[in-house]
């Protein structure tokens, strides 16, 4: 680009507020090179500083005996026994995926793998959480099409098994869709690599694709609301080489395994200014960098390109000195750039030079890590919603009508459209997707043992109330675990939200916070990683709040766990956490009522523990093979699913046939099938834990059966279930 | 039986294919470098899924040109036995050891699912533990799977039992001619498919209906 000069209203433009640059020139104590300019506008961006949300996320617990790593690396790392570790974090990219959805999926992926194999695991797993708006919106289809077809030419090229997530649709997305990927990976605890520089003249070496010009100042675009202008960003979006970060996972993977890296760090948001800076900084040390020796794909690049650039498929790393040529001998062979382009020192200062040693930026690291503005921005609580009586909102129609229409809404519909196009199997150890399973298994290679992965949040009780919807993130995430036999251990947390600047946002992230650390406290259940998306409005409208939780859990012995399906004829179904009452911000409410006001359900914490405990200790005694969380439509959608997984019907006797005990999304509850002998034995543990269960009916037959209630046939159920999304997609369906 | 794994950049189904294979013959295979140009003394030679070299081009084309394929043919042509699973049956047939195309799926998406195979012939190194009729649920991944061929290749094919797997029970996920799952070579000492075998060899992780496939070429070679 052309030379600019430095004025205050390029500073604005490049996104710093008056403050913020007057703070620039203090530190400075001289008006900065455009390069130096560059560098604070994305260090002190929102997305890489956490500006807003950094006095509220350190009120999260990160501590357990199991954590080895919690936020602040890469990616979270907790130990899973036998001298593992997993590795994992979830990142977002929204603002991208709505500009260039393809890309901005799939660089999305590509980003939060690099994240995890950049601390030495490999990746096992990707999940997903997504938001995109109404159906009846002009964009959706668009969108929809592209972040899958994104999402899964990305993981599957890598040949790292998609295994679950969710997909929920509503019109506060409509601007500002929503796309969240997890990774999650497996090393040896003690071959896990950090991103702290350490080694006075050690080398700093790049190694990856090659700079282009591609993503300058994405971190800044994803730090301000969208406006009408927003598409004319496009060329803020990377674009995604799936074949090269196979490469480079690869050649990672073989450096790791020898005694070459003291310290690595991805170039992800802010390229290789966030990168040589976080590293400069967690070493407390400084670093001399040429960039005529990075390698570049366009012509004429600048300091300031090649700094700002966020091409995608990059590392930085320091090596032991001597490790050079073996270093370069690995990446050569898997046909990537290798060079040497820096030293560190003990200045404490960043130095950049080009074009034959000439001084471009000489800066002081410190400042723009620690000297970052953080503010404590004003916030207000989200005004309590009433709680609703069930009685008030009676079924419009028959019980079957009402089942009908919520097994075919968009955010209960089948979403195979969506998971067929991602690989799941690939690696040879995928037991259960998401959706077979309240969690995914994926075995851990060469063991008897598996993680059990989920990603969860409900964004409409966070709308309501975000202090329960927070919590029931959090607690829902426990659940899915337990009920699939694992011992659930952290979270990574994504955090989207709309304009912090607005009190009223600002209130529904600390609400958020609040639910999710008493429920994190509760549960043992720690924050390891994260991220934060805000600005997530266009023309002053804002998402619902979505703070995504990703779970993961061990299960010691991968073949006692639990799946949805009822799979035979003549089990007992047992509801196990007592009857639903509650339909505030339920999707029976929303389905059958078109509302979406009510308190969300209140969720008590003991006996939430207490259920999902005993739950998982049936499961881990081959007590229970079938059993699914009550969640989304309340007990009867709950049922209906497990019929249509094992294509097999149910019949029900229910002591109440009201809206409240049929729909009701009451908490800590769920549904298992056990044959007869064994729903003795189970119903007298329930009893002796004083836990609430009752038996409600048998699987078997063709159709579930509701005792004077009526019946529909499972195919017909699974019709409607699986019908909507390929509808839609296809522009049969609005 | 002594057993290679070919392994180009992008290959990801090379581990997937060794642990199956060890699962039967009870030792891991050999993994060959794509830029090798010589191949070890082996009774068979596997082709792994994947993106070779990105598929940026068309799928396999830019591998069936790697120095390793030249090896891998010449050994076929002796009549050491070659199996090319999904992209691995792609490079078989942009190498010319298969006859046919592998097209776009005709739903222009990616498609990962359990599909119904018949096998159609046991009598092959690769078959002999099913018997022709077996119905069997394999899953498939892929994004060009769509097998093609021309009238004459096709009558040629059938002629002469060359079609080692059809799409069964309406499963067909890509739109092959003939419901065409995979193809042997005129000495059936080649096949391809573009179904994952190496993904159903044990009951815990989808099911054991590709073991036979493995534990076929242990008994023949």
């Amino acid at each position: 680009m052309a030379q600019r000069d430095v004025t205050p209203a390029l500073a604005a433009e490049f996104g710093l507020k008056p403050d913020e640059y007057a703070l620039v020139l203090e530190i400075m104590g001289r008006t900065p090179s455009l390069t130096e300019l560059g560098i604070f506008s994305v260090m002190w961006s929102e997305h890489c500083s956490y500006k807003s949300s950094k006095v509220w996320l350190k009120t999260l617990p990160t501590k357990a005996p199991w954590v080895i790593q919690g936020p602040g690396e890469n990616a979270g790392v907790i130990d899973i026994g036998d001298g593992q570790a997993a590795i994992f974090k979830m990142e977002s990219h929204n603002h991208p995926s709505f500009i260039e959805p393809y890309q901005g999926a799939a660089t999305g992926v590509g980003g939060i793998m690099r994240d995890v194999f950049t601390m030495g695991a490999r990746p096992v797993a990707n999940m997903n959480a997504l938001r995109f708006g109404a159906p009846s919106h002009p964009k959706t289809r668009h969108l929809v099409n592209g972040v899958v077809a994104g999402i899964g030419g990305y993981g599957n090229c890598m040949g790292v098994p998609t295994v679950g997530g969710e997909t929920n649709f509503h019109k506060a997305y409509n601007g500002n869709i929503l796309v969240n990927a997890m990774t999650v990976g497996l090393a040896d605890t003690d071959k896990i690599f950090y991103s702290a520089a350490a080694g006075i003249g050690f080398p700093v070496v790049y190694v990856g694709s090659k700079t282009g010009r591609d993503g300058i100042h994405g971190a800044t675009m994803a730090s301000t609301e969208f406006t009408e202008e927003s598409e004319e960003k496009r060329p803020t979006v990377q674009v995604g080489d799936p074949f090269t970060e196979k490469l480079l996972l690869e050649a990672c993977l073989e450096l790791m395994r020898e005694d070459a890296i003291v310290a690595i760090q991805d170039m992800g948001a802010a390229g290789l200014t966030s990168s040589s800076v976080e590293m400069c900084s967690k070493g407390g040390l400084g670093m001399v960098m040429d960039l005529d020796a990075v390698p570049q794909r366009e012509e004429n690049m600048d300091p300031y390109e090649i700094m700002l650039s966020e091409s995608q498929e990059r590392m930085l790393m320091i090596l032991k000195p001597g490790s050079e040529e073996r270093a370069r001998a690995i990446f050569h062979k898997w046909e990537l750039d290798f060079a040497v382009i820096g030293t560190l020192n003990d200045s404490g200062r960043l130095v950049i030079t080009m074009h034959g040693g000439k001084v471009y930026a000489d800066m002081e690291v410190a400042p723009l890590v620690d000297k970052a503005p953080e503010y404590k921005r004003p916030w207000e609580p989200t005004p309590a919603q009433p709680e609703i009586d069930a009685a008030s909102v009676s079924l419009p129609g028959s019980v079957i009508d009402a089942l009908k229409v919520l097994v075919a809404c968009p955010d209960v519909a089948s979403k195979r459209w969506i998971w067929e196009q991602y690989d799941s199997q690939v690696m040879g150890d995928t037991i259960a997707r998401s959706g077979e399973a309240d969690a995914a298994l994926v075995r851990v290679h060469g063991t008897k043992k598996a993680l059990a992965i989920t990603t969860d949040v409900s964004p409409r009780y966070c709308q309501n109330d975000p202090v329960r919807g927070g919590m029931q993130a959090v607690v829902e995430a426990w659940r899915n675990i337990s009920a699939a036999g694992g011992l659930p251990l952290a979270i990574t947390d994504n955090m989207n939200f709309g304009n912090p600047e607005k009190p009223r946002i600002m209130g529904q992230f600390v609400g958020a916070c609040q639910g999710m650390s008493e429920a994190c406290i509760a549960l043992d259940f720690p924050v390891v990683s994260g991220n934060v998306s805000l600005y997530n409005e266009t023309e002053g409208t804002g998402i619902l709040p979505t703070p995504a939780i990703g779970g993961v859990g061990i299960l010691a012995d991968a073949s006692r766990h639990a799946r949805i399906a009822l799979d035979r004829d003549g089990l007992v179904l047992i509801a196990i956490g007592g009857k639903g009452a509650h339909v505030g911000a339920s999707l029976y409410l929303r389905e059958l009522h078109g509302r979406e006001d009510g308190a969300p359900p209140a969720i008590d914490l003991k006996a939430e523990r207490r259920n999902g405990e005993l739950v998982r200790k049936a499961i881990e005694d081959g007590l229970v093979t079938v059993c699914h969380d009550v969640a989304d439509g309340g007990l009867l959608v709950t049922i209906a699913e497990m019929c249509m997984a094992g294509k097999r019907g149910a019949s029900l006797t229910l002591s109440d046939l009201g809206a409240g005990a049929l729909f009701g999304e009451d908490q800590s509850r769920y549904v298992v099938a056990v044959t007869a002998d064994t729903a003795e034995t189970l119903l007298r543990r329930c009893g002796e834990a004083g836990v609430p269960a009752e038996r409600i009916g048998t699987s078997g037959g063709v159709e579930l059966t509701l005792a004077g209630a009526g019946a529909i046939s499972v195919n017909e159920l699974a019709t409607l279930n699986e019908g909507w999304l390929p509808d839609y997609m296809s522009g049969k369906a609005a | 039986m002594r057993a290679a794994v070919i392994v180009f950049p992008g290959s990801n189904c090379d581990r997937d294919l060794a642990v199956a294979l060890e699962r039967s013959t009870g030792k891991p295979p050999v993994m060959v470098w794509h830029g090798d140009s010589e191949l070890p003394d082996v009774d068979f030679i596997g082709i792994p899924g994947g993106f070779s070299y990105g598929d940026y081009l068309r799928c396999g084309a830019i591998a069936a040109n790697s120095p390793i394929m030249r090896a891998v043919k010449q050994k076929a042509e002796a009549g050491v036995a070659v199996l090319g699973v999904c992209n691995g049956f792609q490079v078989l047939v942009e190498t010319g050891l298969l006859p046919g195309a592998l097209l776009r799926n005709a739903s222009l998406k990616f498609a990962c699912r359990d599909v119904r195979l018949s096998v159609e012939s046991s009598d092959s190194v690769f078959t002999r533990r099913y018997n022709a009729g077996d119905v069997l649920t394999i899953p498939v991944a892929h994004h060009d799977g769509n097998y093609f061929i021309d009238d004459d290749g096709l009558k040629r094919l059938e002629d002469n039992g060359q079609v080692a797997f059809r799409y069964v029970e309406d499963t067909n996920p890509n739109g092959s001619l003939g419901n065409i799952a995979g193809v042997f070579d005129a000495k059936r000492r080649v096949l391809g498919l573009m179904p994952h075998p190496e993904r159903v060899t044990e009951a815990l992780v989808g099911g054991t209906d590709g073991k036979a496939l493995f534990d076929s070429l242990v008994e023949s070679l």
